[in-house]
């Protein structure tokens, strides 16, 4: 423990920040767009005897949130580029494909909720946009869960800033798409917590209920399959989240946070759940992103190699402190005229 | 079809699908507020609806703008790794404030779409022009970075890395504040120019649509301002180049030859091999006046650079043809329409709105005059900074990708792309159609009425 608090504080102030905030993007990113994903599986999975008004109040809890939530994953991208340029290089080239996949995914996604509002309101036209966007919200965090599986895999190899390993080989394997299932799950598990929340109708209400108590099993199974697979897949992540010495405690406490939320879930304490699921979800990224450290792209990139001079991380920091000032009063005042009753501001 | 070259098709089918969406981004939140800020103040519902319809407009083109740029930040790495490995810390500054101004606009969109119940009136409006503030301000940050790379600051060179990087520098390199302020008064110019078009074209077959009327008189007191200013704001980018870009300046005029006192051409094709610009009206003097207010100045020729530094001298100076004559047509409608409605205000003691049927058939044509200026006026930037992606630091060819393939995504883009473009141009027509109609009737009170749709289909079945 000791060694690696020495290590990160011989980080310079502001590489630190950098990283925290990059951080903070992607778990705000996962926890607000990463739900929003999660909507669309539930629109695809909507069944039973209130399918329409399944789908209704997905539409109505994504509407007014989404574009601003997706706006983190931009935020995220340009800090990389920003921060950690030849992170950045080399990602874009060795997940070529799979990243232009997830563009495809994030474009008829968008569109297609927005034209399925604004376009005739008569069943067909609206189901055919309605099944478009489903598809692509299950379609877009399985590449996204792909990506990050393959960082995890440590098969991305660059030498003098090239790209060694191939355009396929890093992400075409079993592991990747473990992953990429997984965050498809997790983010369906985060909406249906949340739609239990939204909900109205006691009914609808337990509808996503046992939706979240499945997807949480679910979670759990895969979970435990990335982990296993991990051994030989990702060995270098594996010993992160095995060998450490915050390696046990961090795991037994986003243990304790996965119960809670299935025993807050199953007495029917929603927002209580929320709160826990979405501790969850931040654990267990917290868990990956320290496994990675020191590197943002093991083997061979790492976070002070890559890191820009601090007279770029200055003025950027400082940009995103005056940003913030204006940001964060306009998120609460958002998700409080829209989210408000129901009182996602504990969330946020 | 080379790698490279695809890469460079893709970029700049992805930038020229975009810059549409953003330059509407930006203008028509203006518009919006406007309308909205007139029905608080005159309390005519007409500015209500107006505002409303505007609204939903910006709601489906501010979708496709989001994603398309989305789009285009993971592509400035999936095609140009090594300009982004150079270059992403000097420029990531503007990129990040621009995020900001992303989260804004996304932000009070959103309070603006769905909180006419929710929010009181005041809040709404601010949430209006918080929008439009936003969308100003992305354009402004990202045109930041498109500065940079035409004119590269705030870093030097050691060993094929940059050093003594200074983002703030970099930010505010030279070319910012012309093309600034160039790009976001042509948004709104081309915005302004499209809405009073279409609405043009409604008020010609009902002309006492007060609908229409007021939408029309909105987009010409914008349109007509800013379609005045933009010539004088391209003289401040011409001057720019001559002092900062001297050879994308020689390609968009075609001059290959160094000399003194040159002229403006007008028109004509520029030949690489002759080194010559045949076909064209020359007007003495003309470039050297234009570029440094004296008529006898230095313009530096195309025979100043190897060869292998060409830019594609046709392309850029036929595209910079176009964009000048667009502007040209366009600032001649802003003061057609300014005497027309002087006149008006002559004879009938108050402003009041041009709307001779010519003049409305004129509107109708010069419609897609500006959004042909903006495609126009990037290719001449884009393409006229050519060999480079980093003018004079690094060539587009050393900035690809290794990717191979690269034609796979460029035609899943444009073929997605193409898709988008039909559905939204059939939406908006459909939302045309179904525009509200309000008269006036003798006594002065206001009826809102059913579409023209609605009552065209109604005349159907009656029949
Ligand atoms: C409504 C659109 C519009 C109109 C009417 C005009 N332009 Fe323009 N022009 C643009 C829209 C535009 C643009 C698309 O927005 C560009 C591309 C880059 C930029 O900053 O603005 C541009 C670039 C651009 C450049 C190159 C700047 C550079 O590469 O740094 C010059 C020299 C001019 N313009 C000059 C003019 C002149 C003399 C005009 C006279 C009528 C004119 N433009 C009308
Ligand atoms: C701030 C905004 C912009 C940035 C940062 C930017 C950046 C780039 C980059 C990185 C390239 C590829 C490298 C190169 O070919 O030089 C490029 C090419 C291009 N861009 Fe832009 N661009 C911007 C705005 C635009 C807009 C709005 C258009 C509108 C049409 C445009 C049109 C093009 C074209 C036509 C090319 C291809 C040039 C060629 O290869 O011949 N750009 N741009
Ligand atoms: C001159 C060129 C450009 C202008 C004027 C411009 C302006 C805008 C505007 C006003 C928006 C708001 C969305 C909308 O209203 O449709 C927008 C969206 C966006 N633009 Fe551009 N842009 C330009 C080029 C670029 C380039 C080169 C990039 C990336 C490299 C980019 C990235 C984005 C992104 C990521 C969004 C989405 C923001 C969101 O989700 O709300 N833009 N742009």
């Amino acid at each position: 423990m000791n060694d690696f608090v020495r290590e990160l504080s011989a980080l310079p102030l502001s590489t630190l920040l950098t990283l925290g905030v990059l951080f903070a993007a992607l778990v705000l990113y996962a926890v607000l767009g990463g739900a929003d994903y999660g909507g669309g599986v539930w629109d695809l999975l909507a069944s039973g005897p209130r399918a329409g008004e399944q789908r209704r109040l997905i539409e109505t809890a994504i509407g007014p949130v989404w574009e601003a939530n997706h706006v983190w994953l931009i935020f995220m991208i340009v800090l990389l580029f920003t921060a950690f340029p030849p992170a950045f290089a080399a990602l874009s080239t060795a997940l070529h494909i799979p990243l232009t996949l997830m563009l495809l995914g994030i474009v008829l996604r968008g569109t297609s909720f927005t034209f399925r509002q604004y376009d005739r309101q008569d069943d067909t036209v609206h189901r055919r946009w309605g099944r478009l966007f489903a598809i692509s919200s299950v379609f877009t965090p399985l590449m996204l869960g792909i990506c990050i599986g393959a960082i995890s895999t440590g098969g991305i190899l660059v030498q003098n800033g090239f790209v060694t390993s191939g355009f396929l080989q890093p992400w075409l394997a079993p592991f990747p798409f473990a992953v990429g299932l997984f965050a498809l799950l997790l983010f369906a598990f985060l909406a249906a917590v949340y739609l239990t929340v939204e909900a109205e109708d006691e009914a609808l209400r337990e509808d996503f209920r046992r939706r979240a108590l499945v997807s949480a099993g679910v979670v759990g199974a895969l979970a435990l399959t990335v982990y296993l697979m991990s051994q030989e897949a990702a060995p270098l992540v594996r010993a992160g989240l095995t060998q450490r010495p915050w390696s046990w405690p961090l795991q037994i406490v986003t243990g304790v946070f996965a119960a809670g939320t299935l025993g807050a879930l199953w007495r029917r304490h929603f927002h209580l759940a929320r709160v826990l699921a979405v501790g969850q979800v931040a654990l267990i990224l917290t868990g990956w992103a320290l496994a990675l450290y020191p590197f943002l792209v093991p083997p061979d990139i790492s976070i002070t190699e890559a890191a820009a001079p601090l007279n770029v991380l200055r003025p950027v920091l400082w940009g995103i402190a005056i940003g913030l000032l204006i940001l964060v009063p306009s998120l609460l005042y958002l998700f409080r005229v829209f989210k408000g009753r129901n009182g996602v501001r504990k969330v946020v | 079809m080379t790698d490279l070259f695809a890469a460079r098709s893709q970029m700049a089918m992805s930038l020229g699908f975009h810059i549409i969406f953003a330059a509407v981004g930006v203008a028509l939140p203006l518009l919006m507020v406007i309308a909205e800020a007139l029905w608080l103040k005159t309390k005519d519902e007409t500015y209500r609806t107006l505002a409303q319809q505007w609204a939903k407009g910006t709601a489906i083109l501010f979708a496709v703008g989001a994603v398309s740029g989305t789009v285009l930040s993971f592509e400035l790495g999936l095609l140009w790794p090594r300009f982004m490995d150079f270059a992403g810390a000097i420029i990531g500054l503007p990129f990040a404030l621009e995020g900001f101004a992303f989260f804004v606009e996304a932000i009070f969109l959103a309070i603006y779409l769905y909180g006419w119940k929710r929010v009181p009136p005041a809040w709404h409006l601010f949430a209006g022009v918080m929008v439009s503030l936003a969308g100003a301000a992305s354009a402004i940050f990202v045109v930041s970075v498109n500065g940079w790379m035409n004119s590269p600051t705030g870093f030097r060179i050691e060993g094929g890395k940059a050093v003594d990087i200074e983002p703030i520098v970099a930010m505010f390199n030279p070319a910012w504040v012309p093309e600034a302020i160039h790009m976001t008064i042509a948004a709104y110019a081309a915005t302004a120019f499209a809405v009073a078009g279409v609405h043009a074209f409604l008020l010609k077959r009902d002309h006492d649509n007060l609908f229409h009327r007021h939408a029309l008189a909105i987009a010409l007191v914008v349109g007509g301002i800013t379609a005045i200013l933009q010539p004088l704001s391209g003289d401040l980018n011409a001057r720019h180049l001559a002092h900062q870009q001297p050879r994308k300046l020689a390609a968009l005029e075609g001059q290959f030859k160094t000399e003194k006192g040159a002229p403006l051409r007008i028109g004509g094709l520029p030949n690489e091999k002759t080194r010559e610009t045949p076909y064209a009206l020359e007007i003495p003097y003309g470039l050297s006046l234009l570029a440094f207010h004296d008529p006898q100045a230095e313009v530096k020729g195309l025979e100043e650079w190897p060869k292998a530094d060409y830019p594609p001298v046709a392309v850029v100076h036929i595209a910079f043809q176009i964009m000048v004559g667009c502007g040209m047509a366009m600032a001649a409608v802003g003061v057609v329409a300014l005497i027309l409605a002087w006149r008006n205000r002559h004879r009938l003691g108050r402003w009041s709105l041009p709307d001779q049927t010519w003049f409305l058939r004129t509107l109708v044509l010069a419609a897609p005059l500006g959004f042909i200026a903006i495609e126009a006026g990037w290719t001449v930037t884009e393409v006229g900074r050519q060999p480079f992606i980093i003018a004079g630091i690094m060539r587009t060819a050393e900035a690809v990708t290794l990717v191979p393939h690269l034609t796979i995504p460029l035609i899943t883009f444009t073929l997605v792309y193409l898709f988008l473009a039909f559905v939204v141009v059939f939406l908006l027509l459909r939302q045309f159609r179904q525009s509200p109609r309000i008269v006036r009737d003798r006594a002065g009170d206001i009826t809102v009425g059913e579409s023209a749709a609605a009552r065209a289909k109604a005349a159907g079945d009656a029949d």
